[in-house]
């Protein structure tokens, strides 16, 4: 199992790699076009960068992603880790269909989600608008507002709905390779359950809080089918401008901005990289 | 302690039946409501109308998650043989596509693929088209790529195979080596430890795999409109018809939505009778 692979398995691995990245490679290059064609080479240019920053729909719709992926991102690491304390504790017959309930926005099919999704906010608001008739009916106080849409808010609940499995998914393992005893040990030596609960359980399972995080986070950022149904005509994420325009022809413009949010994502993967393994080689060095 | 720590649950609880279960719960009874609002069966006796797009899309959602697999496999063995520094840069390069967005990639293609786009002016170069036009006796000046069937596989083989090569590797990277040096001992060769060992324990991430490939491919809808030109019409496009698009009838698409919601289902059941595989598959 620990022998390498010959010449011809590396071939082939490179190969998919190019497969993976020519589009890639190919877009960012021709963010750098001096023509609109996303064919012909016109020579270098920095121009579509430049009108980029004065375009507002594409910098309200980055603005606009950006934010829900953050938002989500975070409640759903709060939520997504106390759900899954919470699941680790409870009794095997109890967890096991909550689990399953927990496995099917990522299991399902992204429009099936979003169209689950987009019946429910349809029908809430048609609930709402004759509760709020009638409230504003019986007293004068406190005015409802009657007519409610999907828009920003809806996105974000959205987001925060299929971003909490990825979490739940990545913190429930670390629960259990923990060693049971900790808790046991921390109690004993005085913490109340609350200071066990944030000296103890939370850095055992930071690692997994984190890369759930990370991993919910792309899923936002690439998230285009479940934001299409829930985000109205109010909001707009990158991908929806994105697909607005493929219908006609792309500006370069967005391949300038996905160049700079893919560079800026290397940039960072590539940071947290070398300081995971100069730390490991830290590590390996003092043993 | 572990008793109190259950309470942390309860919130998501009520989310998950706020936003997971009556949602779903919606659609079911939106697929057996008439426009009216009356319960009937008409939404389902008229997806027999649709039969071609269904077997469309099976089709190429099953080529596709073949093509995944033939390549995603092998990828994920060879990753796994190599020393960890690779596997880790291999992994992030892996989900790395992810952070251009997905509709951006797949226009990318559609610049490679078009007549006048990158591969044909390549293959004018190289004289692959003369070479063609003259075994063949035809006089073409492009290969049609775009709006075909082969487009839109290429697309989801494209899109989602780091959806097969994740689970897979992920579950051969955790083999006990100990097993395999027992086979080698007892005298297997390599192709036999590969056919009793490697593969029969990797496959709860091969079918992990498959189900991720394959649910999204046959539900997708941008990917056969951009690569299938519109004409190459999928069920994802039919749901999205029904709920945005012109023919505007949400129990109809929601009956599709609940067939697709059964595949699913029947994924799900396939993979938990073949193992645990999907826990460490699903997580990327």
């Amino acid at each position: 199992m620990k022998r390498n692979n010959s010449a011809g398995n590396r071939i082939f691995m490179a190969l998919v790699f190019v497969f993976l990245y020519a589009p890639i490679l190919l877009l960012i290059v021709f963010s750098f076009n001096a023509g609109t064609s996303s064919s012909v080479w016109k020579g270098f240019s920095l121009d579509w960068y430049g009108k980029l920053f004065h375009n507002r729909i594409i910098m309200q719709s980055v603005y606009t992603t950006l934010l829900v992926s953050f938002l989500a991102t975070i409640i759903a690491t709060f939520a997504g880790t106390f759900a899954a304390i919470g699941f680790y504790a409870m009794r095997r017959r109890v967890r096991e269909p909550l689990m399953t309930v927990n496995n099917i926005p990522m299991m399902n099919a992204d429009i099936v989600t979003g169209v689950s999704l987009c019946l429910f906010f349809v029908a809430f608001f048609t609930f709402w608008g004759d509760f709020a008739r009638w409230f504003n009916g019986v007293q004068s106080f406190i005015d409802l507002p009657v007519r409610l849409t999907m828009g920003f808010g809806t996105l974000l609940l959205a987001h925060i709905t299929f971003n909490i499995p990825y979490i739940i998914l990545s913190v429930g393992p670390k629960l259990r390779q923990m060693d049971k005893n900790l808790i046991d040990a921390a109690q004993d030596l005085g913490c109340t359950w609350m200071q066990a609960f944030w000296k103890v359980i939370i850095p055992e399972i930071k690692p997994g809080i984190v890369s759930g995080a990370l991993t919910a986070f792309t899923m936002s950022i690439d998230d285009f089918v479940i934001s299409y149904f829930t985000a109205g005509s109010s909001a707009s994420t990158l991908a929806m401008t994105i697909y607005g325009m493929t219908k006609k022809r792309v500006s370069p413009q967005i391949n300038a901005i996905s160049t700079l949010l893919f560079i800026t994502v290397l940039v960072l993967l590539a940071i947290v990289n070398i300081r995971e393994a100069r730390q490991e080689r830290l590590r390996a060095s003092r043993l | 302690m572990k008793h109190k720590l259950s309470r942390f649950a309860i919130p998501y609880v009520i989310w998950m039946a706020l936003f997971v279960v009556i949602p779903i719960i919606l659609v079911v009874v939106y697929a057996f409501s008439s426009a009216s609002g009356g319960f009937t069966l008409e939404n389902f006796s008229r997806l027999g109308t649709y039969t071609v797009v269904f077997t469309r899309s099976f089709r190429l959602a099953l080529i596709a998650t073949l093509i995944c697999l033939l390549i995603g496999y092998p990828v994920s063995y060879m990753m796994s043989k190599e020393g960890p520094r690779f596997q880790r840069i291999a992994m992030v390069l892996i989900m790395l596509p992810m952070w251009m967005n997905f509709l951006l990639r797949t226009y990318s293609w559609m610049s490679i693929l078009e007549n006048n786009g990158l591969l044909n002016q390549l293959f004018q170069k190289i004289g692959l088209i003369a070479l063609y036009n003259q075994v063949f006796g035809t006089d073409l000046t492009f290969f049609r790529m775009l709006n075909t069937q082969g487009a839109v596989v290429l697309g989801m083989v494209y899109n989602y195979l780091p959806f097969m090569i994740l689970p897979i590797y992920s579950v051969i990277v955790k083999l006990d080596s100990s097993l395999i040096e027992a086979a080698r001992d007892l005298g297997a060769n390599t192709f036999h430890v590969f056919r009793r060992v490697i593969l029969p324990l990797s496959l709860p991430g091969v079918l992990s795999g498959i189900t991720m490939v394959f649910v999204p491919s046959v539900s997708t809808f941008a990917i056969s409109k951009m690569l299938g030109g519109g004409t190459e019409m999928m069920l994802g496009d039919l749901i999205e018809q029904q709920f945005l698009g012109g023919a505007y009838n949400p129990q109809l698409g929601a009956a599709i939505s609940l067939v697709m919601m059964l595949i699913v289902v029947a994924c799900m059941v396939v993979m938990n009778r073949f193992g645990e595989g999907e826990e460490q598959a699903v997580m990327l």
